[in-house]
C-alpha cells in the first residue's frame, strides 16, 4: 500500500501541469501572475500579501516562496493550487532571498535592518541573524552551497557568508548600489551588478578579488539610465544576461570573455530575470510597463511580451 | 536546539562589535554638524514647525550607516552636533576647530555660512548643507567648501524645465521683500531667460508684519490675496519667491485668476520629500522614521548626504586621513549614491554636488528634474544650475 502511494505520488509529480509554469510577483497589485511556459498565456492571478518582491521555488517544485515585504514575512504557496500553505519568519522588510541548493535553509535579505535572516524551510524556525552592511539586497549562493553572497546597497559590498558557521568570511567592495549576485554553474565566477555604478563586477570566488568590471554603452541612452539589476548566466557558462533597469534593455554578455555582445530592447524598467528549465527562454519583469518580455536565448531575440499585474518585480519558473 | 540558536545569534552579534579582524584598533573619523538657527518668526503653517533634531537626525542616520560599513573597514565614525545662534556661531565653530575636527557640516543661511567658511580657512573642510545662495557658488565661492544643498539656480531650473515641458511659459512672478526672496526672484529671472519662459508680470509682496496665525488671520488673507493678484497680464502660472515664508502658502486657491501656484508654495522644488519612494527611497525613509519618529525633511537629507560623502570617501580610499578624504571627494573619481537614481558627483568649478531635484506637492513627488528633453554634453544634471561656462567662481586662481 505504501509502495502504491509512493508510485502514485511520483506519477502526480511527473504530470506536466506544473512544469514550466512562470510565476511573477507584482509589487503594486499585491499578487502573483502565473503564466504557462508553453503557450505564454496567463493562467491566473493570485493574492500574494503586501508588496510581494523576491520569489523562488523549492528544487522539487512543491513550495513557492514569496517575500511579502510589507507583511514582514515570507509566504509559502502550493505552486499547483496557489493556496497559501504557511508563512516563514523573515525579519523586517524581506526583499530578496536565496534558497540553499538542497532546498533548505532560506537566506533572506532584510533591507531595513542590515541583517540576513536564515530560516529553516522544514521546521519554519529562524536559525540565525547575520549582521551585514547597510540595506542588504542581493542574495546569491555558490553551486556547492557552501557560500552565500549578500550585497549591501549603501555599504556597497558583496559579503561572503559561510553557510556552516553563518559568519562573514570576506567583504568585496564593488560599485554603488550592488543589487544582485549570481554564480556561474561551475562556481568559478561570481557576478555582482551595481545599479548606480552602472557596472557588473566579475569576482573570482577563490581569491575574492575583482578580475574585471563589465561596463555598458548604448547608443541614444543616457549613461545614468543604465542601471544593472537582475542577472542570470546559462548553466553551460556561455551567456550572461543583465537587466539594465530604466535603460529598458537586457545586455547579452559572452560569459567566456565577459564582453557585451548585444542589447535587447524589452519593457520599461526591466528588473529581474529567470530562465525556463531548458534555458530556451528568459523571462524579464518590466516594472514600469507592467509586462513580462520573453527572450529566445539561442537567437538573442525578444519573442513576446505578456501583460501581468502592477509593477512586476520578481520571476521564477517551476523546475521540470 | 534553543541553545544552539542562541549560540549562533551570539556569534553573529559578535560581528557587530566595532573591533574587527581587519584592524584591531578602528580608525576614528570625526566630523561635526553646526546648525545655526534663525531666531525669526515661526512658519505660517504649524506643520512646518522645525523639530529640535532637524538635520541632526539625518546626521545620526548617516553616522549609523557609515559605522555599519565601518565595521567591515575597521573605521569608527564620530559626529558632534552643535546648535548655535547667529551670535554664537563663531564661538561654536572655534570650539570645533580647537578639537581638530576636520569636516564641518554647516547648516546656516547664506551670510553666516560664508562667514563661517572664512573663519575656518584651511583648518577644515566645510560642507554646506543648508545655504542656497548662488553667490556662494559664484563670486563668493571658497576652496574649502563643498555644497550639498542645491543652489537657488538649480531649484529654479528644475521647476522651469518642468513648466516648459508642461507648456506653461507665461509667468506671473511674485516675490517677497526680504533679501533671500529677491535672490530667489533673480534665480527665476535667470532661469526664465535660460529656458525661454516669459515673466509677463512681476509684483512684490511687501512684508509689513501683520496678524498671521491669529485666529482671524485667514479672514484677512482670504480678502487680501485675490485683491493682491487681480488685473495681472495673462499668465499660465503664478511663481512665488518667498523664502521668508510671508505670503506664498496663502496663494493657492486664492489667486484672482484660477491659476496654479509654484515656487515657494504649490509645486515646490526640493532636495527631498518624505513621500519619495523611487530608487530604493522607501527603505531609506523607513530607516529614518524608525530612528527619528518623524518624517525626513530636506535638512535631514542634506545632513545625511553630507556625512555619507565623508563615509563613502573613507570606504573607497580605505583611509581616515582627512587630507586623503578631501582630495578624493574633490577628485573626478568620487561619486556617492543618494537615493536619486544616479550617482551624485561634485562639480569641479564650484564644488556644487550635482543632483536631481524633486518637484513636490504636499503629498507627492510630481516629477523629478532634469526633464529628459534637456540634454547636456557632459552630464544631464548640469542643465540644472550654473554651468562651467557661466560660473563666476574662480577656485583655481591663486588669491
Amino acid at each position: 500500500m505504501k509502495h502504491l502511494l509512493a508510485t502514485a505520488a511520483l506519477i502526480c509529480a511527473a504530470q506536466p501541469a506544473l512544469a514550466n509554469r512562470v510565476f511573477v510577483t507584482n509589487e503594486r497589485s499585491n499578487d502573483i501572475t502565473v503564466l504557462d511556459g508553453e503557450s505564454f498565456e496567463v493562467i491566473g492571478t493570485y493574492p500574494a500579501g503586501n508588496r510581494p518582491r523576491g520569489i523562488t521555488i523549492s528544487p522539487d517544485g512543491t513550495e513557492l516562496y514569496v517575500c511579502a515585504s510589507d507583511d514582514d514575512l515570507v509566504r509559502v504557496f502550493d505552486p499547483q493550487t496557489m493556496e497559501e500553505l504557511h508563512t516563514l519568519p523573515s525579519g523586517p522588510d524581506p526583499e530578496l532571498f536565496v534558497l540553499h541548493p538542497s532546498g533548505n535553509p532560506l537566506f533572506i535579505a532584510n533591507e531595513d535592518d542590515n541583517i540576513v535572516t536564515v530560516v529553516d524551510t522544514k521546521t519554519h524556525q529562524m536559525l540565525a541573524e547575520i549582521p551585514v552592511g547597510v540595506e542588504p539586497e542581493g542574495m546569491g549562493v555558490s553551486p556547492d552551497g557552501s557560500v552565500v553572497i549578500n550585497t549591501s546597497e549603501t555599504t556597497n559590498m558583496a559579503h561572503f557568508i559561510d553557510t556552516e558557521t553563518y559568519k562573514i568570511t570576506a567583504n568585496v567592495l564593488v560599485d554603488s548600489r550592488p543589487r544582485f549576485a549570481q554564480y556561474t554553474a561551475d562556481g568559478s565566477k561570481l557576478y555582482v551588478t551595481s545599479e548606480i555604478g552602472g557596472t557588473v563586477s566579475v569576482i573570482d570566488p577563490s581569491t575574492q578579488q575583482i578580475t574585471k568590471k563589465i561596463t555598458f554603452d548604448i547608443n541614444g541612452v543616457l549613461p545614468e539610465a543604465i542601471q544593472p539589476v537582475g542577472a542570470r548566466v546559462t548553466s553551460d557558462g556561455s551567456k550572461l544576461f543583465v537587466a539594465l533597469g530604466p535603460a529598458n534593455r537586457v545586455a547579452v554578455i559572452d560569459a567566456a570573455t565577459d564582453e557585451v555582445t548585444d542589447y535587447l530592447l524589452v519593457g520599461q524598467r526591466v528588473w529581474q530575470l529567470a530562465f525556463s528549465p531548458d534555458e530556451k527562454y528568459l523571462y524579464t519583469t518590466n516594472g514600469n510597463s507592467n509586462d513580462v518580455s520573453i527572450i529566445d536565448v539561442a537567437a538573442n531575440e525578444v519573442v513576446r511580451s505578456v501583460p501581468v499585474g502592477q509593477q512586476p518585480w520578481g520571476v521564477v519558473v517551476a523546475p521540470d | 536546539m534553543f541553545k544552539g540558536i542562541m549560540g549562533l545569534l551570539a556569534g553573529a552579534m559578535a560581528l557587530a562589535q566595532p573591533v574587527h579582524g581587519q584592524s584591531p584598533e578602528p580608525v576614528v573619523i570625526r566630523a561635526a554638524v553646526l546648525r545655526v538657527d534663525d531666531p525669526g518668526l515661526p512658519p505660517i503653517s504649524r506643520l512646518e514647525l522645525p523639530p529640535d533634531d532637524l538635520g541632526f537626525a539625518g546626521a545620526q542616520l548617516a553616522t549609523d550607516d557609515n559605522d555599519t560599513t565601518g565595521r567591515f573597514m575597521g573605521q569608527d565614525f564620530q559626529t558632534v552636533t552643535v546648535a548655535a545662534t547667529p551670535d554664537t556661531a563663531a564661538d561654536s565653530m572655534r570650539d570645533l576647530l580647537d578639537q581638530d575636527i576636520r569636516f564641518i557640516v554647516v547648516m546656516a543661511d547664506d551670510d553666516v555660512t560664508l562667514a563661517l567658511a572664512d573663519q575656518v580657512g584651511d583648518r577644515a573642510m566645510v560642507i554646506n548643507a543648508m545655504a542656497r545662495g548662488d553667490n556662494l557658488r559664484g563670486a563668493d565661492c571658497r576652496m574649502n567648501t563643498i555644497h550639498v544643498a542645491p543652489s537657488r539656480a538649480m531649484l529654479a531650473d528644475a521647476l522651469t524645465q518642468f513648466l516648459m515641458w508642461k507648456n506653461w511659459p507665461r509667468w506671473m512672478l511674485i516675490h517677497g521683500s526680504h533679501p533671500q526672496d529677491q535672490a530667489m526672484a533673480e534665480a527665476y529671472r535667470r532661469s526664465a531667460a535660460k529656458f525661454g519662459a516669459d515673466i509677463v508680470e512681476e509684483r512684490e509682496f511687501e512684508d509689513t508684519g501683520g496678524a498671521r496665525r491669529t485666529d482671524s488671520g485667514h479672514v484677512q488673507v482670504q480678502a487680501q490675496m485675490p485683491v493682491f493678484t487681480q488685473r495681472a497680464e495673462d499668465h499660465d502660472i503664478v511663481i512665488t519667491a518667498d523664502e521668508a515664508d510671508v505670503f506664498a502658502v496663502y496663494l493657492p486657491y486664492l489667486t484672482w485668476d484660477p491659476r496654479p501656484v509654484a515656487g515657494s508654495a504649490g509645486l515646490v522644488s526640493r532636495s527631498w520629500h518624505p513621500a519619495m519612494e523611487a530608487w530604493g527611497a522607501t527603505q531609506f525613509q523607513n530607516r529614518f522614521e524608525a530612528l527619528a519618529n518623524r518624517r525626513m525633511r530636506e535638512a535631514d537629507y542634506q545632513a545625511w548626504l553630507s556625512l555619507r560623502i565623508i563615509g563613502e570617501a573613507a570606504t573607497r580610499t580605505n583611509s581616515g586621513d582627512p587630507d586623503t578624504l578631501r582630495d578624493f571627494i574633490l577628485s573626478p573619481e568620487f561619486d556617492v549614491a543618494g537615493f536619486k537614481g544616479q550617482a551624485l558627483t561634485v562639480r569641479d568649478w564650484d564644488h556644487q554636488v550635482r543632483q536631481p531635484i524633486l518637484l513636490t506637492t504636499g503629498d507627492l513627488t510630481t516629477s523629478v528634474s532634469p526633464q529628459e528633453q534637456y540634454l547636456h554634453q557632459t552630464s544631464q544634471l548640469d542643465t540644472l544650475g550654473v554651468d562651467r561656462a557661466e560660473t563666476e567662481c574662480r577656485l583655481g586662481d591663486p588669491s
